[in-house]
């Protein structure tokens, strides 16, 4: 009998977050895919990806996600390394810059969207300090449609603010379990500080680099609130023409489509990435 | 080539000071092992001497060189890790590789010479190998491989046999004793193990709570220990200490339980200064043997295990109220109960000072 428990113990155990990633996240995700391609009629059609397609913001939406990403992945991939890199030095009070690292981490997306608002809005912080300095004599629209590089540069330091520190908590945590002996190694068979990153840490650091890539590439697809706040519609992403698309239009049925999509792309740049990034058991230490 | 000089060397950790003003010369091409028990600072001063701690006293220098501020990879020095260290992501050809890279060797010559150290260490077959597809004993050997194709002046090896097996150790030894003979680099070796240290040592360096309390020749530190430390912790089984006073008059003798031992004519004087006072009598098992009756220098034992070994038989024995260890022959007929008569030359004993455990010479 006590066998029985013991054995039953695990998927006891797992059941409550399975009970919660079936309804809230795979009820949806096929609720979105039947909404996508159900006709008013109840049948399959693909009327609904045709008016995706057609509609004017959709070429826009779908540039300006990839350039988002484009842009925002490999910065804040780099980034995050450096921050990793430099706590990893273990040198006086970095756990100070650790802590002042994360503080993004505790704010949700919305309100670091506003907060960025207020930096670079036209009476904002940003415009209020060059003015005081007298560096302009009238406020520089930086949110303005006529001005869209400085809109999209807006979104990409908004969006490497809030969400580097989760990519470097990943490296970092990959960092940590890596033996140290491996750096000393290097250090003491001649490496510079840079040949040191690229031949023994950054290898050694692949599992993790992975898994931030994915991480941050999903959040990426999905980046919404930021550009909201910011920019409103001026800049159009695809989760923001679901949004517009169930919010503004009342028809959860291109919305779906809009999901479907986002969703087809990041399992086709998760696999990707396990494809590019593969390590065979061998390399990566294992017997 | 080139010597090695530590001048003062000084680290501490907290409170713990791991290197208390270490002062060591190693002559060019000399195997010097750095022995001690864990903690003692060995290989905090290795580490010291290759640029992976900082000092906090004191210069280390590599031939004439200062090298105490140099980076690691300014001291042009191979070491071997105690982990390894062979990097996993790389083939056994890339490991070996790996410092003639980061010196911005030309190809063929990288090749040439991993290819010579890869025979050195029987690796030849294994180059394109991952680590993780190679035993243990392979991949010390790779971190052996990859220190030696450096022919830098000066090898560091931090306990490199202690993760082998047994047997494995025995034959890494040899090796390593073979591989120093053809390379002739000087070399710092650190270890726990004494056997190693007495395999391997030009000179062994008895380190204990951050300080070298002794140096020299392996045999001179296991016949002539410079302290009670020293001889219990050189040898297996340790050296014997019994306790026992110098007579008050007359010639100078010692008085251990019922026995009285005699000085030989050197260790005299040194007893003379000393009448009246506590000793402690040092003695290693092999210099003690059966006697058939009370004679000069003889100590009444009694027998409390035997354990047949088969080179020899080693005794636990009772002396006059201490427990020693034993070495007799293997046909010696004894059994545990036994009481019996043992025997020593008085050159063998080692005084020592009952206080500090010093030495008296």
């Amino acid at each position: 009998m006590r066998s029985k428990v013991e054995s039953a113990l695990p998927y006891g155990l797992l059941a409550p977050t399975l009970l919660v990633v079936v309804l809230l996240i795979v009820v949806p995700i096929f609720q979105a895919f039947l909404l996508a391609f159900q006709g008013s009629d109840g049948g399959f059609t693909l009327a609904q990806f045709q008016k995706m397609v057609h509609d004017t913001a959709f070429l826009d939406a779908l540039k300006f996600t990839f350039l988002l990403l484009i842009f925002i992945v490999p910065l804040q991939i780099i980034l995050a390394l450096a921050m990793a890199l430099l706590i990893h030095k273990r040198f006086r009070g970095h756990s100070i810059f650790l802590y002042i690292y994360a503080i993004p981490l505790a704010i949700s997306d919305l309100a670091a969207g506003i907060a960025w608002l207020s930096i670079f809005t036209e009476r904002g912080y940003l415009n209020s300090i060059l003015h005081s300095l007298g560096i302009i004599d009238k406020p520089f629209l930086f949110l303005s449609y006529q001005n869209l590089p400085a809109v999209f540069g807006t979104i990409v330091i908004a969006e490497s603010w809030r969400a580097t520190a989760i990519v470097m908590v990943i490296l970092l945590a990959g960092l940590e379990v890596i033996p140290r002996d491996y750096f000393e190694a290097a250090d003491v068979f001649g490496a510079t500080a840079l040949k040191r990153t690229l031949f023994v840490v950054l290898p050694l650091l692949r599992p993790s680099l992975q898994n931030a890539l994915i991480i941050r590439t999903i959040f990426a697809f999905q980046t919404f609130s930021v550009v909201l706040a910011l920019a409103g519609r001026v800049i159009p992403v695809l989760t923001g023409e679901a949004y517009y698309w169930y919010a503004a239009n009342r028809n959860p049925n291109v919305a779906a489509a809009y999901a479907v999509l986002v969703m087809v792309f990041t399992i086709f740049i998760t696999i990707m990435y396990f494809r590019l990034l593969k390590t065979t058991d061998a390399e990566a230490g294992y017997d | 080539m080139a010597g090695i000089k530590f001048d003062s060397v000084r680290r501490v950790f907290g409170k713990t000071v791991a290197s208390n003003d270490v002062s060591l010369e190693i002559k060019d091409g000399e195997f010097m092992v750095l022995l001690g028990p864990s903690g003692c600072g060995k290989t905090t001063l290795l580490r010291c001497l290759a640029g992976l701690e900082r000092v906090d006293g004191g210069r280390i220098y590599i031939g004439d060189r200062d090298v105490t501020d140099l980076a690691p990879r300014d001291r042009k020095l191979a070491m071997v890790f105690q982990s390894y260290a062979v990097f996993p992501h790389l083939t056994v050809f890339d490991n070996i590789a790996f410092g003639l890279k980061m010196q911005g060797r030309p190809k063929d010559e990288i090749k040439r010479r991993v290819q010579e150290g890869a025979e050195l260490l029987q690796l030849q077959d294994y180059l394109a190998r991952y680590p993780a597809q190679l035993s243990g004993g392979q991949r010390q050997r790779v971190a052996v491989a990859r220190g030696i194709v450096m022919q830098a002046q000066v090898l560091l090896m931090d306990e490199p046999l202690s993760n082998l097996d047994a047997l494995l150790r025995l034959q890494m030894r040899a090796e390593l004793k073979r591989l120093h003979a053809e390379i002739k680099a000087t070399t710092i070796y650190v270890t726990h193990d004494q056997v190693e240290a007495l395999s391997l040592g030009d000179r062994i360096a008895v380190m204990k709570s951050g300080r070298i309390v002794q140096c020299d020749v392996p045999m001179n530190i296991y016949d002539d220990p410079a302290s009670v430390f020293v001889g219990g912790f050189i040898g297996t089984p340790p050296m014997n200490f019994l306790k026992g006073v110098v007579s008050a008059e007359g010639a100078p003798q010692v008085v251990v339980g019922e026995s009285r031992i005699a000085p030989t004519p050197a260790q005299t004087p040194a007893l003379a200064a000393r009448r009246g006072q506590p000793i402690l009598l040092g003695i290693r098992p092999e210099n003690l043997a059966f006697a058939s009756s009370a004679q000069r220098n003889t100590l009444r034992g009694h027998v409390v295990v035997v354990e047949p070994l088969g080179s020899h038989k080693l005794l636990t024995m009772q002396v006059s109220g201490e427990t020693i260890k034993v070495s007799v022959p293997p046909d010696q007929s004894v059994a545990s109960g036994n009481d019996v008569w043992l025997h020593f030359d008085a050159d063998k004993i080692r005084w020592m000072d009952a206080g500090s455990g010093d030495t008296i010479h």
